[in-house]
């Protein structure tokens, strides 16, 4: 038996599905949800197998509301943007569903979809080897509530075990992400890795003094003092042209 | 119009090739008399000075036509002036040769015009120079100044082009993803509602073959406009259900003012995208237009979030491309104005009503 949720914003889109899935007598239809926020509250109380998911939503689109899940179901993609494919691929996507979308073509996404069910090991691999495009803006879990944070309004981040904590203005927010991941998808111009443990916006270093041997500290103009590897002051020399 | 001006402009090199063309039988008639009673003066006969007034005349008039038919075809590049010396002297020695020539065989009986034509070869020569040196001279420039008259034009055709390209561009910049969805739908009702299903391809069509008609920069009416306007928002609202709701608030006189085609759907196609993916719940767009001091005002306006509105990057597109199509129009930045209230983007544009000569050049 495979529990499914649709999450789509366009109400006939969604019934086009649910008219594919018909025949399907063991795939049961959980929910169906009109957004990423009501999609993220079905998938924590359903525990779906299966999500068919759009990816411009209001506020927080497809990939953004799959960062935020912890153990992410099989997905099935359906969109009209042919340019989201590869990056659908990387966020361990069963398959990519272009809209308008035949019988067909669904019931082989299906089939696709039964295959990788029984042989979960191969996805959980096309997890770590997600490739982030850049973004614009970090989404984050707060107290159980979504917030989209614009990248201009992160400090710093630092690295915590298996999370990241984004420290803004308001405070700080974790994120169960790599330092690498932050690193390949911020503009490289405006955050620097400059520390293992740490990535900073470029703009609000006021000051960087030496610090022991061959490190340095960066001083930010919120007052906030972190640490500057060897390889990253020589990556900040670059960065900010010193 | 391209065409137009073309024909314009070989009627009008042709009725300036004309007049040129007298002048130049004008001159040459003038110089004959003027040549025939200078020879008289020095009392070679009225027989010879004719005789040698007429021929000399009619040889350096076609040594100068020989010149400038020349200059159609090849016009010196480099060395313009050079040129001019050379082929004057060359053309001036040629001319007098001949000349002496003839005279010589005509007249071989009379000695004393015989000695008179051996003095006058200098004088001869300096006149045959100078006027031929001038004549080239002058069509050279004359080429010269056409020429560049053509490079202008051309140089004015392209860039022409290169914006009528770009405006083509910009006015059709509908969403192919528009396209995609709209048929995603269709494809939704035709197994539930074949009835609807079958309305909402008429629509679909209706608004597409909109898009066609106003391939060319026309100006259309407001209400023209609007009723297009309609379609696409009736088609969008099948999309989105409830949550997208739409007002129309027209002056009736604004209704009937003037604007460039498909200049408002990306407006209200991007105030729906704004509106339906930055907020939650219900949108609603608003479009009103007005009639202010002579010039035709549409504001189009929708919810925002202002918090999450900033990174979308998508948006800003859109209005960046009507700015652009309304400053190629009209060579205005002032135009277009965005104004940001609280959960409200409104978009105003303003278009200058064109004299009625001037509609559908642009």
């Amino acid at each position: 038996m495979t529990k499914a949720i649709i999450i789509d914003d366009e109400p006939l889109a969604r019934s086009i599905i649910k008219e594919y899935l018909q025949p399907y007598t063991n795939i049961v239809l959980a929910e169906e949800c009109s957004d990423g926020f009501e999609g993220l509250k079905a998938i924590q109380q359903y525990q779906p197998d299966l999500i068919f998911l759009d990816i411009q939503m209001p506020k927080i689109n497809g990939f953004e509301m799959l960062e935020l899940v912890d153990n992410p179901p099989l997905v099935i993609f359906t969109t009209a943007f042919e340019e989201y494919a590869i990056k659908a691929f990387d966020a361990h996507a069963a398959d990519y569903l272009l809209k308008p979308f035949s019988k067909e073509r669904f019931d082989k996404a299906i089939q696709k979809m039964l295959l990788q069910k029984n042989n979960l090991a191969q996805v959980v691999t096309a997890t770590a080897l997600q490739a982030p495009a850049q973004s614009s803006r970090i989404v984050v879990k707060d107290n159980g509530k979504i917030k989209i944070i614009p990248l201009q309004q992160v400090h710093y981040i630092e690295a915590a075990d298996d999370y990241v904590k984004i420290f803004t203005a308001e405070g700080s927010f974790l994120k169960k992400k790599t330092m690498q991941y932050f690193e390949d998808s911020l503009p490289q111009q405006e955050f620097i890795r400059i520390h293992r443990s740490y990535i900073v916006s470029a703009q609000l270093i006021t000051r960087i003094t030496p610090y022991e041997k061959e490190s340095h500290i960066a001083l930010l103009t919120t007052g906030a003092q972190l640490p500057v590897s060897k390889a990253g002051y020589s990556k900040l020399k670059t960065v900010l042209g010193i | 119009m391209a065409f137009k001006k073309n024909k314009n402009n070989t009627l009008k090199s042709g009725s300036l090739r004309k007049p040129a063309f007298l002048v130049f039988v004008a001159w040459w008639c003038l110089w004959t008399p003027l040549h025939i009673s200078l020879l008289r003066h020095f009392d070679v006969g009225d027989t010879a000075a004719i005789t040698d007034g007429v021929i000399s005349t009619l040889f350096l008039a076609a040594m100068c036509g020989f010149i400038m038919n020349n200059m159609r075809y090849y016009l010196p590049k480099k060395e313009k002036y050079l040129y001019v010396l050379v082929m004057s002297f060359a053309l001036s020695a040629i001319w007098l040769a001949i000349l002496t020539m003839i005279l010589k065989t005509i007249f071989k009986d009379n000695t004393a015009y015989l000695q008179f034509l051996q003095h006058t070869a200098v004088l001869r020569y300096a006149v045959g120079f100078l006027l031929i040196a001038c004549n080239t001279l002058l069509s050279l420039l004359w080429h010269t100044q056409k020429e560049q008259q053509k490079e202008n034009e051309r140089r004015a055709d392209t860039e022409k082009l290169a914006r009528d390209a770009e405006l083509n561009k910009l006015r059709q910049q509908l969403q192919p993803h528009f396209l995609f969805n709209s048929l995603n739908s269709i494809s939704a009702l035709t197994g539930q509602q074949p009835e609807k299903a079958r309305h909402m391809i008429q629509q679909l069509s209706d608004f597409l073959r909109g898009t066609l008609r106003n391939e060319g920069q026309q100006w259309v009416s407001l209400k023209n406009e609007m009723e297009y306007l309609q379609l696409y928002l009736d088609i969008e609202k099948v999309r989105f259900g409830y949550r997208l709701q739409s007002k129309t608030d027209c002056d009736e006189a604004a209704l009937q003012m003037l604007l460039p085609s498909m200049l408002l759907q990306p407006l209200v196609e991007n105030a729906i995208k704004f509106g339906l993916y930055d907020t939650i719940g219900e949108v609603e767009i608003l479009i009103a237009a007005k009639i202010n001091s002579g010039m035709l005002e549409v504001t189009v306006q929708n919810p925002y979030d202002e918090s999450t509105a900033m990174p979308m990057k998508g948006t800003g597109f859109g209005i960046a491309s009507i700015r652009r199509r309304l400053f190629l129009i009209f060579g205005r930045q002032d135009l277009l104005q965005i104004k940001k209230e609280p959960e409200k983007f409104i978009v105003t544009i303003s278009i200058p009503q064109m004299a009625n000569e001037n509609k559908g050049v642009q």
